[in-house]
Formats: structure tokens, sequence, C-alpha cells
């Protein structure tokens, strides 16, 4: 039975499409046929974030519509094998995709054996937000330490709830949050929601902190997700969320100011 | 913080401003989820009505969705402001 994980925030620029490539590799990486598929038709970019750009032939809607088998359209990695991208459709018709025809390949896709589908959700709330986590089983709700992402998490969360196929058969999917673009020096001086202020406001517990680091532009500039970056905090942090996504028990990682020698301290360097 | 850091004229921390607005509006928004969609415009209009009798804040009414037993009950409430104000 493949799993269906929706990374999903309602604002747009959290690092959804960052989060999904990192995700979906980091479970590749540890041995999960992973197919992660780019839900935002008519602003594809999570294959620029794959560095797998250059091989699009066919997309999602192509699938969709039958216009391509789903092998023509997944897009091997070239660095796991296990892991396969389904890149946007560039089309601008809002109604290119169906729940019908999504469906299909989820479906397809769990019997061609994949363990895990990673949807990497458009921002908003409209028709792709809505199908890209309409199905799923878990939920990676990515939000940043800031008003409007916090409240629209909130937002998405309560849509979870009710607008999903599992709300609607009277279960429940399992909710995540994925907390980006933590800055742990303003979160001391006041300047920054905290871990704790998050997770107390959206009532949920964080799967992962996620440091804000030069490293994650440095990857999507280059194509390779930031997880890749074995030297980069922000990487090593997205590898410790996949752990605890595969259900390891591992502390988290900085989220406390490193510190500072006696002369930082005295002129607040 | 750095002993100097008045001279620079540094802003008040915000964090926690952040936080009190964030609870505020996340319960109020929860508190009228999974309900019609007609109650958020029936609060309005309530209020515009009362308002034409009463001067009460744009909080003052209430309006909720509860069950009671097998029926729904339409909850309003309406807070008047004190006489000396």
């Amino acid at each position: 039975m493949a799993e269906i994980l929706v990374v999903t925030s309602g604002k747009g620029g959290v690092g959804k499409t960052t989060t999904s490539a990192s995700i979906a590799m980091g479970l590749a990486r540890a041995g999960k046929k992973t197919a992660v598929i780019d839900f935002d038709v008519g602003l594809r970019n999570l294959d620029l974030i794959m560095g797998c750009e250059r091989r699009v032939v066919y997309d999602f809607v192509n699938v969709v519509h039958g216009e391509a088998s789903l092998k023509q359209a997944l897009i091997k990695d070239k660095r796991f094998d296990n892991l396969f991208v389904l890149a946007a459709s560039q089309t601008r018709d809002k109604d290119a995709l169906t729940k019908e025809g999504v469906e299909k390949v989820l479906k397809d896709l769990a019997e061609d054996g994949f363990d895990v589908i990673v949807c990497d959700s458009p921002a908003g709330i409209e028709k792709g937000a809505f199908l890209a986590m309409y199905f799923a089983d878990r939920a990676l709700v990515v939000v940043n330490p800031e008003v409007s992402s916090v409240r629209d998490s909130d937002r998405i969360l309560g849509l979870l709830q009710s607008k999903t196929k599992k709300a609607e058969n009277g279960e429940r999917i399992s909710e995540h949050l994925l907390l980006t673009r933590y800055n742990p020096e303003r979160v001391e001086k006041g300047e920054m929601l905290s871990i704790a202020d998050v997770e107390e406001i959206l009532g949920l517990k964080v799967i992962g902190v996620i440091p804000e680091s030069p490293d994650v532009l440095q990857a999507s500039n280059s194509g390779n997700p930031v997880i890749l970056d074995e030297q980069s905090n922000a990487g090593i942090a997205y590898t410790d969320a996949v752990a605890r996504l595969l259900g390891e028990d591992r502390p988290m990682r900085f989220t406390t100011v490193e510190k500072k020698g006696f002369f930082a301290k005295i002129f607040g360097g | 913080m750095g002993i100097f850091d008045f001279l620079t004229g540094k802003k008040p921390a915000t964090a926690n401003l952040a936080k009190e607005r964030l609870r505020i509006i996340v319960a109020q928004e929860r508190s009228t989820r999974g309900g019609p969609d007609y109650l958020p415009l029936l609060q309005r209009e309530l209020l515009e009505v009362i308002r034409k009798y009463v001067n009460v804040d744009v909080d003052a009414v209430k309006v909720d969705l509860v069950k009671d037993g097998e029926h729904d009950v339409l909850d309003i409430s309406v807070s008047l402001p004190d006489k000396s104000s």
C-alpha cells in the first residue's frame, strides 16, 4: 500500500516545493520507492528544484487526459533510481485536473509498487490545493514563524480535517507541522515566534525545524535538493525530519543559539 | 542583546505581540469554521441592525450554531455596552 503524503501550507513562498523535493529525496535515500508529484498546474517548479527541468517530456495533465502513459511521464532521478518526478503541466486551463483523474494516477502508482507518493500542493485553497490534499493519508504542513503563515496553516489544518477523503469517511489524516526558515537568534531576541509559540497556537507539535539558511538558495540554484548537502544545517534538519516521518525518534537540532564569545555578548555582535 | 543596544535605537521585540494577535484571530476563525456559510453574513447584518439602535462594538454580536440533541440551535448573543460609557 502506497502512502500518500501531501506537502501543503496555504500561504505561498514558505518552502513547500523545497520541502517536497528534500523529503522525497530523503525518503528515496532511506530506501522507499518514492514518487513526487507537482500539483501546481500552470506554474511548474518542482522540476527545477529537483534538477530535471530539461527532461520533462510529458506531465501530470497529459497522464490524466490519457495523452501519455504514467511510465512515459515519470522522470527517473539521476541520483536515486527509486525516485521519480511527475511534473506539473504548464497549461493555463484551471480544470485540467479532475478528482477522478488524480485518483487514477495515484492508484496506478500504488499498483506500480510505490511506497510513498509525495504531493506538492500549490499555494492557496483553490482546486489544485484541494486535489493535492484530497486523497492524502498524511499531511506535512509547512509553516514559517510569521503571522500570515501561521494563520493560513490553521486554515489548512481545518480543511485537512473536513475536505479530504479520509475526513469524509470519518477518519482522520495524520498531520505534521514542519517549521521552516527558523532563526534562533531572532527568536532569542524576541523578534520571531518560537517553536513553542507556533505549536501552542496551532495545537500541534512540529516534526522538524529547518533553520533559515543560505544553503537553501544554493541548492535551488543548482537543482540539488538541500537534503543532499551534508554540510548544511538545513540539509541535516531535513534528514532528521525524514527519519521522524519514518518513525524514528530524534532530538531537534539547530533550534538554539550557538554560544557566543565574551566580547560578542558585551557588544551585542 | 548587548548592553549598548539602546544606543542603536533598536525597536522593541514583537514576537509576543504576534503571538497574542494570532491567538485571538485563530480562535475566532476556528469558532466560525465548519458552520454554514451564511453565518458570517448573518452576523454582519445583525450587527448593522443593532447598531441603528445601540452603539455596540463590532465584536458585540456572537452567532453560533450549536447542536442540542437532534436540533441545531442558532445561538445569538449581543453584549451591550456599560451604561456609563
